[in-house]
């Protein structure tokens, strides 16, 4: 039996959610209605008594103050239209878990059937059922993984209500292995890739086929009692460990690499021959790389005690189906990356960083897809709640907005976490894992969710994209997994440890196994979420938070008893082995069996071509104005430019307690901070400096110019703020549209040559910029097909910076200090104006994209490096999106106020208009104010680089520009920029 | 005594408890993470304290309203424990999802001593939104708060979505203000308490923001003054030249660890 209790607001109290809903159907879908309420729905699935249920209803489900419940009929009452929104069977249902958890607390008994929640929305107003049906599925419900219902007030049993609807996973299946004949034709084992979304390609299959062929493998095989073919276990294993998300099969291929003037070079591995190798330079002379690229997330000494952990991951195709579940899925993904690492690190922060078409998009929208803003106010949520909940604060991050990410949203997502260099004399980056180690998982349990996550990112966003691809994570969960395993770390009960992302237990056990030479899986003691799940799905199954860990034999003990204390759930489901297999059983029955080394060895390698073609964009053609004050305007509230406080302030960016610079600082707290400096280990003021640089309007013109100037925006908002020169790293992120060419992507190899062009720049920076990239990440497949519509992201590229800044009280934020500094242009500024904003505002791409000059720029970042330490400068902003007038105005208004500013005294070569010197946005420049006492000083520190005084900050609100012929080319107020640069998202 | 005992819980969901701790601990107290499972297991005593901290975070994510499901697990194992240590007089802390817990427990405000019984709470901002924001608060002089000792107004976050603090009614409103319930209220720079969003990020009744039992000993608020032990916490630090200065939020564990001192 199904008790069903709902609970709603009492009449006179605000219902925040149902305000909100009522705003959004008005804004976002224009449809006109008068008042919404909502009604929280539980059904039980328990015989409780009516005494039980007024209990639980009191003591649990109701807030007495502002309350009230009802459990004998529907509470709803007073509406036109009601909608309830519940899940489909198998979705995570977080709340629903709360409340069974909570149910067993008052009643002291365990439960044996579930909690189901469900949401009413009580609708008023003149509104049509066609309206109603829209609301529901535009904005209240996400088909993918909810199910709703609709009544009208005439048609609505106020005894009965709807009819009662609990979304019990049955699965009434006993399991089973599937043998798999391979000795078919090309054509057939193509169709088998594509019917079972294993993503592999024609010579892949081949490899596979080959084999099976094996005589040894075949013998093998007999003995365990395996048939000749692979078993569906098998192929899945190795479609999964074989994924492009897994193995990188792009970046490891063999590429022909056509510049478009003749030369050819041949690249082997785009990885090994630009990325990696940057590093291993680079780590000749830098003795503070601990981990880099062999481990979930790459690993950096902080200082003798500590290692400083980071992780960038995307989460791009589960945030274009469920942009509120990829996205939570995305950040609480990416905390188990510096969770997994070594022995384990505690996540300390995140970052994140957003590609969104305009939340303004009014036309059509191709089949499949959200609109931009819903997907925009799901990542955001997803985000908010994945950090808020778990407890670690959002410090660092950016959006970026161009209408080809409507096909897929990007959603960068990154951690950093704090390790102890030692546990008692045990190196705590490396993990090791000896034969007869046993195999835990530890967190949540396994289910339908999340299978072939790996392989449906490997692919574009297609007709039959997997619903079973979207999970929806769990943060509680997890903080209480996270919590029990750094207590088991600090015991030494850890060996180690892996996280359950992509590829599931397949790809946890089968990477750490490579440390032992072998395994074996017990697929029948993973605890699963519902029966009846076949083996192969619970050897491929995405479900979250879970992690994987290697216990020694005489620990499992006390490594189950902490687990049990702490309430989480682990069992043993393995253990490793040298056999040099990779062994798995379902009982006492072998289900898959596979030589380790061609498991992960055995991918043929890609070969791919690739041709460089130099594009030619308009040269824009409009005459300079004499006032620029409206461009300004303009410009500040363009969508790459605007603040993003709307987005910042709903996430924690200071829980832990440690935060210095925050994402808004300033006069009113609402200036936007080039980089986070934040202190991991409260007690000591030794910090984490983080920041990001993105551009892709730059990959239009060229690559690897967009690269470079990512490279050094990065570098440079990381310096602005105060961090060191001496210890810096970064993560690359590469997110491409379809490299390889083919029939859907005609253009392959030109994007191919981009990819090429992107990796070169990220090498010559990172050697120039002595800023080794530690780890990284590629989506390569960020298209959209369905029908004759295809949407390509344009390639984008984020760097993450990461480093230290020894005192973190000497940081420098951006806002305008004192009236009566002196305000600095640093660095030069030319007529580049290719890419830029305010070509895009004036409807031009243009050709001359920045290009970046390493030695003069590093140069220059070391002098204000310094400068900074010293505490010469008051302030200081780096010029990016908007160039130098968006810079200087940032700088004022953040500081509420005004500014004199003289263009003629900007240091500049080419660049003789007032609008290209305003706007231009040529790389490495800052703006920097400082007191006129160390005015001397500061100079005397950037002597030998391009840098010049051009005004002083006001002791009134007024921003006056000069222009380059002597007359005022702008002339404004800071609250009037402040208010142009917070007005377009502030919702 | 010398050092005063401090449990800070810790589990399931519960996330400002490391900086609480640090508090705590920069505040000259014995300080220690314990967890909420450790003390019902009979590994940790209340007895064994002096004074007893409720962290923010988001116990269970929040399900159920904030606050709840873990203040029904502590209540429906611990009520005798913490019954007997209300008695002995000591001392009590909720920040945000503490605060919430404490006042969802029925353990504030607890007019006359009655534990257990929820008369107030806190629910979603009127903004319908979670909040991260610097706010100033005016502390109530004539409260018997002994948190609030001698802090005229005071600048820390806000980072809730349901801090909004409701009576169950009138008369409970007029009694929290009669009796010196009311320890903190959001305020203006001018240091009035005020109902203007976002200086009151939240629509509080009364702006009311902290609030403590009769005896002064219990007390909860909903911004996080552990958020705001050091100088550059403060978002104004680097143009108020607070660099160097300690975070004014330590004033509220100086003052409890300087009453324990004394007291016990």
């Amino acid at each position: 039996m199904v008790r069903r209790i709902e609970v709603g607001f009492k009449s006179g109290t605000v219902d925040a959610l149902g305000e909100s809903t009522k705003r959004r159907i008005n804004e976002d879908l224009k449809i006109e209605v008068e008042s919404v309420k909502t009604i929280d729905a539980f059904a039980i699935d328990a015989d409780f008594d009516d005494a039980v249920m007024e209990r639980l209803g009191k003591e649990l489900f109701a807030d007495p103050v502002i309350q009230e419940f009802e459990f004998r009929k529907p509470l709803a009452s007073g509406f036109d239209w009601i909608v309830e929104v519940g899940f489909k069977p198998g979705v995570k249902d977080n709340v629903g878990d709360t409340a069974k958890e909570a149910v067993e607390d008052i009643l002291r008994m365990e439960l044996r059937g579930k909690v189901y929640t469900s949401k009413q929305y009580l609708l008023k107003g003149k509104i049509s059922r066609e309206e109603v049906e829209r609301i529901a599925a535009k904005l209240l419900a996400n088909e993918l993984i909810e199910r709703w219902q609709i009544a009208d007030s005439n048609s609505w049993d106020p005894q009965h209500g709807f009819m009662g609807y609990v979304p019990r996973v049955k699965l009434e299946h006993e399991p089973k292995v599937a043998e798999i004949p391979l000795n078919v034709r090309n054509s057939t084992l193509m169709k088998l890739s594509k019917d079972r979304l294993l993503a592999l390609e024609l010579k892949e299959m081949k490899a596979i086929q080959k084999y099976y062929r094996r005589k040894e493998v075949a013998a093998e095989r007999a003995a365990l009692g395996l048939p000749p073919n692979p078993t569906d276990v098998e192929l899945e294993c190795l479609a999964q460990t074989w994924s492009e998300h897994c193995k990188h099969k792009i970046f490891n291929a063999k590429i022909r690499y056509d510049d478009g003037k003749g030369k050819v070079k041949r690249i082997n591995s785009l990885f090994k021959s630009y990325v990696r190798k940057s590093t291993e330079r680079i780590a000749k002379k830098a003795n503070w790389l601990v981990s880099v690229f062999k481990d979930n997330a790459g690993v950096i000494k902080f200082n003798d005690e500590w290692n400083l952990v980071m992780k960038v991951e995307t989460h791009n195709t589960p945030s274009a189906l469920d942009p509120y579940g990829g996205a939570l899925t995305g950040i609480v993904g990416v905390n188990r990356d510096p969770m997994g690492t070594g022995r384990g690190s505690l996540p300390v922060f995140n970052t994140d960083v957003f590609c969104f078409a305009s939340p303004f998009y009014d036309k059509e929208l191709p089949p499949r897809l959200h609109h931009p803003k819903r997907i925009f106010e799901g990542v955001r949520r997803g985000v908010e709640h994945g950090g808020n909940k778990i407890g670690i604060p959002v410090i660092n991050g950016s959006i970026v907005f161009d209408d080809r990410y409507l096909g897929k949203p990007l959603v960068y997502c990154g951690t950093g976490g704090m390790m102890p260099a030692k546990i008692d004399s045990e190196d705590c980056s490396v993990k090791k894992v000896d034969a007869g180690d046993l195999v835990l998982m530890v967190g949540g349990r396994i289910g339908r969710d999340g299978i072939h996550g790996a392989t449906f990112s490997s692919e574009e966003l297609h007709e039959s994209s997997p619903v079973s691809a979207v999970q929806l994570g769990d943060p509680i969960t997890q903080k209480k997994m996270q919590d029990f395993l750094m207590e088991a770390r600090d015991l030494m009960l850890i060996k180690a440890i892996t996280d359950n992302g992509a590829g599931g237990l397949s790809s946890s056990i089968g990477e750490l196994a490579q440390m032992s030479g072998g395994c074996e899986i017990y697929l029948d003691k993973a605890p699963l979420k519902y029966p009846g799940l076949d083996p192969w799905e619970i050897l491929v199954s995405e479900s979250q938070e879970r992690m994987t860990v290697g216990v020694e034999p005489a620990k499992l003990d006390a490594f189950l008893e902490l687990a049990n204390r702490r309430s989480v759930e682990a069992a043993v489901v393995g253990k490793f082995t040298d056999s040099g297999k990779f062994l798995v059983k379902f009982g006492e029955k072998a289900v898959a069996s596979l030589e380790m080394k061609f498991l992960h060895d055995g991918v043929p390698q890609m070969k791919l071509e690739a041709k460089w073609e130099e594009k030619k964009f308009d040269e824009p053609q409009f005459a300079d104005e004499p006032d620029q004050t409206a461009n300004l305007l303009s410009l500040l509230g363009r969508l790459n430019v605007c603040s993003k406080e709307y987005v910042v302030r709903q996430y924690d960016h200071e829980v832990r307690g440690g935060s210095v610079v925050k994402p808004l600082m300033g006069a009113e707290n609402d200036g936007p901070s080039d980089a986070a400096v934040m202190m991991p280990r409260l007690g000591s003021f030794e910090g984490v400096v983080v920041s990001n640089g993105i551009i892709p309007r730059y990959g239009d013109i060229d690559a690897y110019w967009m690269t470079a100037c990512a490279m050094d925006e990065a570098l440079r908002n990381y310096v602005a703020t105060g961090g060191s020169l001496e210890k810096v790293a970064c993560l690359d992120n590469f997110c491409w549209p379809d490299p390889v060419k083919s029939e859907k992507a005609p253009d392959g190899e030109y994007k191919l040559a981009q990819l090429v062009r992107a990796n070169q720049a990220l090498y010559d920076f990172a050697i120039a910029y002595k800023m080794p990239p530690i780890s990284g990440k590629d989506s390569m497949k960020n298209d959209y097909v369905i029908g004759n519509v295809k949407i390509s992201i344009p390639p984008t590229i984020l760097i993450t910076a990461i480093g230290k800044i020894e005192d973190a009280r000497k940081a420098v934020t951006i806002d305008a200090k004192k009236a009566g500094d002196f305000v600095y242009v640093l660095g030069v500024t030319k007529d580049e104006l290719g890419g830029s904003e305010f070509y895009a505002l004036k409807g031009f791409v243009g050709n001359e994209v920045p290009k970046v000059d390493a030695k003069r720029a590093y140069a220059l970042y070391s002098k204000l490096s310094k400068a900074i330490l010293k505490g010469l400068v008051a302030s200081c902003h780096d010029c990016s999106d908007g160039g130098l007038g968006v810079a200087l105005a940032e700088t004022a208004f953040a500081g509420m106020l005004g500014m004199n500013v003289d263009l003629r005294s900007v240091p500049r070569e080419r660049a003789e208009r007032n609008d290209f010197v305003l706007f231009s946005e040529s790389q490495s420049r800052f703006v920097v104010t400082v007191s006129p006492q160390n005015a001397a000083n500061f100079e005397k520190a950037m002597k030998g680089v391009s840098f010049a005084k051009v005004g002083d900050v006001r002791n009134d609100e007024q921003f006056v520009v000069v222009g380059l012929n002597g007359s005022e080319a702008v002339k404004s107020d800071v609250a009037i920029l402040k208010a142009a640069w917070k007005k377009t998202l502030n919702w | 005594m010398e050092k005063p005992k401090v449990l800070a819980l810790t589990g399931f969901g519960v996330n400002a408890d490391t900086e609480l701790n640090r508090a705590f601990l920069m505040a000259g107290a014995d300080s220690r993470l314990v967890h909420l499972n450790d003390i019902i297991l009979g590994k940790s005593k209340l007895e064994d304290f002096q004074i007893l901290a409720f962290p923010g975070g988001f116990s269970f994510g929040d399900d159920l309203g904030s606050g709840k499901v873990f203040a029904n697990k502590f209540k429906f194992n611990l009520s005798e424990q913490m019954r007997k240590f209300l008695e002995d007089g000591k001392l009590v802390i909720g920040i945000c999802n503490g605060f919430q817990m404490l006042v969802k427990m029925g353990l504030l405000p607890a007019f006359e001593k009655k534990y257990f019984e929820q008369t107030v709470t806190l629910t979603f901002n009127d903004s319908g939104r979670f909040e991260d924001r610097w706010v100033r608060l005016k502390a109530n002089p004539s409260s018997k708060c002994i948190f609030t000792k001698g802090i005229e107004t005071l600048s820390v976050p806000v980072r809730h979505g349901e801090g909004k603090f409701i009576p169950m009614s009138e008369e409970i409103r007029k009694r929290l203000h009669e009796n010196g319930h009311v320890a903190f209220q959001y305020c203006d720079a001018n240091g009035s308490p005020t109902m203007d969003y976002p200086l009151n990020p939240n629509g509080s009744v009364d702006s009311i923001a902290g609030i403590c039992d009769e005896s002064g000993r219990v007390f909860g608020m909903m911004p996080h003054p552990e958020a705001h032990i050091f100088g550059v916490n403060n978002p104004q630090w680097a143009r108020e030249g607070l660099a160097n200065s300690e975070g004014a939020g330590l004033r509220i564990f100086r003052n409890a660890v300087e009453f324990a001192k004394k007291e016990f």
